[in-house]
């Protein structure tokens, strides 16, 4: 993975100091609120129901163990033992202090990592595919990229103040497995007819209030032109993006309002405005950033496929984990291993200080020090030989990570809700957990199943996009929740649809039951929900939902 | 006050005229966009310094043709979060080459000082706070960037790749 | 009923208006005003030199039942006596309860 040379170091030293700086004018009483607010922010630091909650990068989602380790540490050190992984593929801790909050940024750069822009009007925590580098389907590893815009946006001296947030993610494989039309701008790599590699551009996709699915506005942007191009395309939002109205300050918006043909033309004029030979990306940068994302020395003798085989006949439960936890790896004998933090009735995405340290851990022995972080709120470790899974997979259950889900109607997105977030307007976890526990029983003959619940119409817990959809909302002091159905990431990307009134807190699982049993009832021929749902339409799902008892 | 890029704190001897008022004979002045728009030919026979002030709303390009009559342009931040003068700047440094003095007016707060001079601005306007607190420090709060940006400052990208092979 | 509620500057903890420029941690502490007189009691806690101790702070409506203050919505019953579930459950930022080791992580 990308390791800090000497710039980088002393780039996040400077940011600890020029942080720790803004926290001493703030306590001193140099700075008010208003005026502190988008500087705590800018380092991720939101002020929660119960504490201050940090937000750290992890940029897209990779993680070796020093880091992993330094995680554990920090919230045994100043948090309460735990950490909340995210949508972004970044690890939030909700019981933090101010006055600690420099002290645990500097111990962060320590190990390569900081907590900018995980927040606030700026570029966010640009993602990728958790698979990165070993999915046997990639044309080309998208890190890289990934690295070059992370750098790049940090602390952008023009686009700081955006009118709003603004998210990046970039696909390299067939199959998208980090929702790209969902984020302000994607990028999907790929091969043009003469044969070069370079990017599909998309931009005006996201979640919130307005859900829109990003379009395409460049089919085909050279390598060497990403950043002037991503340039143009802020230039162009930041001055007309709407800065009058929060809920209408995405870039979906200005998209939306100007036509996708239209905002592509001014961005297309801006660039060739621009001099983009002073951003161009040389072929000799572009090697040395993809050298710095090599592959391990993997260990290629074969791997011993009967020892697997005999595991797998001896245990049933281990040949679940492994069909439903591991994937296929480009090195032949290896596989990619989703370690679930879905353990059925838990919280969705949470992971105690002994957890990271036992994944770090593992990742020493087994995974040449590599974890990731998914979107779906899981952890990867993405290099494993084959005939050392069953030993991996006891040592996970043991440890209460061995949960076979991958992919599952338990295999839950959720935010953290209103049991900890100031933005909320309802809980979500107890939504997540009670659904769980009631579908564990039936989750292998429902198969792939993806139930995805947000407190607020934010949409952290990107709940639009779920087969199910659950948004928590406050009706006259009373948690009642929003059902979507439809929904779906990745490639065939669709915004789910509101099925009808809101059904009480406890009226949820059994809601969920009931649209369950008529998927499961009208499936043809082994299909996933959203095609059920797009041949039957809404219809049949509606009457058994709201039939008078 | 005025702070300029070098962090020396001084008084702004412009006037800034607002619409309704005379145009003095001599001495420096701004004006708004909608006032040299009306009074240009009268503003062109000025012989002292005249400035534009330019809301953060007007693409650069609409006054890129006039740009030689200005010593001052005026940026304007309404409210700190709204950050649509820094691409203002940014192109008037680079694209239009706009060389006089690029100044940073309304809600203009310490922590940004840094990304406005970045992007070109070379003075900025201050209160009081600005000695107390000795804003003139947030300039050298960074060496590493990691853009390339009009205030010329090498950027890392450049820095790795060595000096540019013609 | 209603009473003022923050975060204490320094730590984000959920603290409450006592009066005379004191805020408590202790929810039964609280100053509490009818409705009419709320806003003056808000204006109150507001009130002080920079930095002041509460960010944010903001009316809430409480009933009281004896002794104690019960926050009406449930917003607030958690902000006053900590999450629902997970490991922190039933604790505040202030509790001193030692973190939550692996094996006491159940909801």
């Amino acid at each position: 993975m990308y390791r800090y040379d000497d710039f980088d170091h002393r780039f996040v030293d400077e940011r600890v100091a020029q942080y720790r700086d803004q926290v001493r004018r703030r306590l001193a009483g140099q700075l008010t609120e208003d005026e502190f607010r988008p500087l705590r922010l800018m380092n991720g630091l939101y002020l929660q129901l119960h504490a201050y909650m940090l937000r750290i990068a992890i940029p897209y989602g990779a993680l070796d163990s020093a880091k992993l380790r330094t995680l554990a540490h920090i919230t045994r050190k100043y948090d309460r033992g735990y950490g909340h992984f995210t949508t972004r593929q970044n690890l939030q801790l909700h019981w933090i202090k101010l006055e600690d909050t420099p002290d645990i940024l500097a111990e962060l750069a320590s190990v390569e990592m900081h907590a900018i822009q995980t927040s606030g009007n700026s570029f966010r925590n640009t993602t990728t595919d958790p698979f990165a580098g070993v999915a046997a389907d990639e044309l080309e590893d998208p890190r890289p990229y990934a690295e070059i815009i992370r750098q790049w946006s940090t602390l952008h001296p023009e686009f700081s103040f955006l009118p709003r947030k603004f998210k990046i993610a970039v696909s390299a494989s067939t199959e998208d497995r980090a929702a790209v039309k969902m984020h302000d701008l994607g990028l999907y790599l790929h091969r043009n007819e003469q044969g070069e590699v370079g990017f599909e551009v998309l931009a005006g996709g996201g979640l919130g209030r307005t859900p829109l699915l990003g379009q395409t506005i460049k089919k085909f942007l050279p390598r060497r032109d990403l950043l002037s191009y991503i340039e143009a395309a802020l230039r162009v939002y930041n001055q007309y993006g709407r800065r009058d109205n929060l809920y209408k300050s995405r870039i979906k918006i200005l998209v939306q309002s100007l036509g996708a043909q239209k905002y592509a033309d001014e961005v297309e004029a801006e660039w060739l405005a621009s001099d983009r030979a002073a951003v161009a990306l040389p072929d000799t940068y572009l090697a040395e950033m993809a050298s710095a994302f090599v592959l391990p020395a993997y260990d290629r003798r074969p791997s011993d496929e009967a020892a697997v085989a005999r595991a797998i006949a001896g245990s049933a439960a281990f040949a679940r984990w492994v069909k439903h936890n591991t994937f296929a790896h480009k090195v032949p004998g290896h596989a990619v291993v989703t370690i679930s933090l879905k353990p059925v009735g838990l919280t969705p995405g949470d992971c105690s200080a002994e957890q990271m340290e036992l994944v770090a851990d593992l990742a020493d022995e087994l995974s040449f020090g590599e974890v990731r972080v998914a979107y779906e709120q899981n952890l990867v470790l993405p290099h494993v030989r084959r005939d050392a899974l069953y030993a991996l997979w006891q040592r996970l259950e043991a440890a209460g990570l061995g949960s076979s889900n991958i992919g599952l109607i338990t295999d839950i997105i959720c935010c953290p809700g209103m049991d900890y977030c100031g933005l909320a307007t309802a809980r979500s976890i107890p939504i997540a957990q009670r659904i769980a526990t009631h579908m564990a029983a039936k989750e292998d003959a429902i198969g792939n199943f993806s139930i995805k619940i947000s407190g607020c119409i934010n949409a952290c817990g990107h709940h639009h996009l779920g087969h199910i959809g659950i948004l928590g909302v406050d009706k006259n002091g009373e948690e009642v929740y929003q059902i979507t159905l439809g929904g779906d990431a990745g490639n065939d990307a669709a915004v789910g649809a509101i099925i009808g009134p809101a059904v009480k807190s406890d009226e949820v699982t059994g809601a969920i039951d009931k649209l369950i049993d008529v998927y499961l009832r009208l499936r043809q021929n082994g299909e996933r929900f959203p095609e059920t749902y797009r041949r039957i339409g809404q219809a049949p799902f509606k009457e058994a939902l709201y039939a008078p008892r | 006050m005025l702070l300029a890029e070098d962090g020396s704190l001084g008084e702004d001897h412009w006037r800034h005229l607002n619409d309704e008022e005379a145009i003095p004979a001599s001495g420096p002045v701004t004006v708004s966009l909608a006032q040299w728009q009306k009074a240009e030919p009268a503003l062109r026979e000025r012989r002292d310094p005249l400035g534009l002030r330019l809301p953060n709303t007007i693409a650069p390009q609409e006054i890129a043709a006039d740009l030689a009559h200005f010593a001052l342009l005026v940026l304007s931040f309404p409210k700190f979060t709204d950050g649509r003068a820094y691409s203002q700047a940014r192109l008037l440094r680079t694209r239009f080459a706009y060389a006089g003095e690029l100044r940073a007016a309304g809600e203009v707060l310490r922590d940004q000082l840094l990304f406005m001079r970045r992007c070109g601005f070379n003075s900025f306007v201050v209160g009081e706070r600005a000695v107390k607190e000795s804003w003139a420090t947030a300039f050298g709060e960074f060496d590493v960037f990691y853009q390339e940006a009009p205030d010329g400052r090498p950027w890392v990208m450049r820095q790795r790749l060595g000096p540019r092979t013609p | 009923m209603q009473i003022v509620t923050g975060n204490r500057l320094r730590d984000g903890a959920v603290i409450y208006f006592a009066g005379a420029g004191e805020w408590s941690p202790a929810i039964d502490k609280a100053l509490a005003a009818e409705d009419d007189r709320a806003n003056a009691l808000l204006a109150e806690a507001q009130a002080g030199p920079p930095p002041h101790p509460a960010i944010g702070p903001v009316l809430i409506e409480v009933t009281r039942d004896g002794m104690h203050l019960h926050p009406v919505s449930l917003r607030e019953r958690i902000r006053a006596t900590g999450p629902t579930t997970g490991p922190m459950t039933g604790h505040t930022a202030l509790d001193a309860n030692p973190a939550p080791r692996a094996d006491d992580y159940s909801i």
